[in-house]
């Protein structure tokens, strides 16, 4: 038992993260809100790769001439960091073009509420 | 903010800050060989420095710092640089992005690489501060 | 729940993606990186090498990407003149 906690629970708390984003997107009624949520879930994503690139007794991935190339699990994965770098990045410009649309929304309609919104538009 | 801020603590603390937030950019750009660090990273703090001086000294006076009708124009430069040097090593021979075939003289394939590298990252550091700074710019309206 | 108890524990070094060759006999990724990285460009930082030269592809569509966003940005919120 005690094994299965020291191993696993970085994934439960990231799936935990995850469920609490999934929640404000798919109850609040916030247009805002929901934006909120979607960062969340972007961000458990990012730490849950970020964690599968976890080794025990490894270091940066930055080549240091005292440790030598020829065994890599005395680095970390890069891979994983790699991808996370782009994902942040597009995370970013997403949010951006996301509020630009709620700004839009909210100077033709006036409101960010989602029935109400609907009501409006019909 | 569109009119500057009315307190002097903000003014002073905002005007000593930038320059240090633009060095540490481009500290962490240019270091980006050698230590975390890199394109996206130092072009984000950069952005950041001119944010901070468009939300407490007001949009006039940053003008003069990156004016708002050109980012959009630089941000094609940066994307233009990267996928310049991607074709210049197309038309020299090799596949697109080898940086072994770029058109330096005198240099090894590795220090090749290396200077390729350094090249594409500036392109990228240019998108992203550029971008997220005319982000900024349209959401505030100015 | 139940698909994270299957998933290899934190910090597990015989991990799938960890290992130097797969199952199937290929090299995996992130060890090939690790090894060779220094040889083939003469950078330390075995990120900066992926994600410029080995994955240059997906960071020219990121900046693509980066670039689209503040167009698409500038044609949302551009007030027509009058």
């Amino acid at each position: 038992m005690l094994e299965l906690i020291e191993g696993y629970y970085a994934y439960f708390f990231l799936i935990l993260l995850f469920l609490i984003g999934l929640y404000g997107m798919m109850i609040k009624r916030n247009l805002m809100k929901k934006i909120f949520g979607m960062s969340i879930v972007q961000t458990s994503v990012i730490l849950f790769w970020i964690t599968s690139a976890f080794k025990e007794n490894a270091t940066v991935t930055v080549f240091d001439p005292g440790i030598g190339l020829e065994n890599p699990d005395l680095y970390l994965n890069p891979l994983p960091h790699t991808l996370m770098l782009t994902a942040i990045v597009v995370a970013v410009v997403t949010l951006g073009v996301s509020f630009a649309l709620i700004i839009a929304i909210y100077r033709n309609y006036g409101t960010l509420d989602e029935p109400r919104l609907l009501e409006r538009t019909r | 903010m569109k009119t500057p801020s009315g307190s002097p603590i903000i003014q002073v603390a905002a005007r000593g800050l930038v320059p240090v937030i633009q060095i540490i950019g481009l500290y962490v750009f240019f270091h980006g060989h050698y230590s975390p660090g890199g394109g996206f990273q130092g072009g984000v703090l950069l952005a950041a420095s001119i944010l901070l001086a468009r939300l407490s000294l007001g949009t006039e006076v940053s003008q003069l710092l990156f004016p708002a009708r050109k980012t959009i124009i630089f941000s094609a430069l940066g994307a233009l640089i990267f996928a310049g040097t991607g074709l210049a090593a197309l038309l020299a021979g090799g596949h697109f992005l080898n940086y072994e075939f770029l058109p330096l003289p005198g240099l090894e394939p590795a220090e090749l690489r290396n200077w390729g590298i350094l090249i594409i990252e500036s392109g990228v550091t240019l998108t992203v501060m550029t971008s997220l700074i005319a982000i900024y710019d349209e959401i505030i309206g100015c | 729940m139940a698909a994270a108890a299957g998933l290899p524990p934190r910090g597990d070094l015989h991990a799938p993606a960890h290992l130097l060759v797969n199952p199937a006999g290929a090299p995996v990724a992130g060890a090939y990186y690790i090894q060779h990285a220094y040889k083939h460009a003469g950078t330390p930082n075995i990120v900066t090498v992926v994600l410029a030269d080995y994955r240059g592809f997906d960071t020219l569509g990121e900046t693509l990407v980066v670039f689209t966003g503040a167009i698409s940005v500038l044609f949302i919120l551009r007030r027509r003149r009058p």
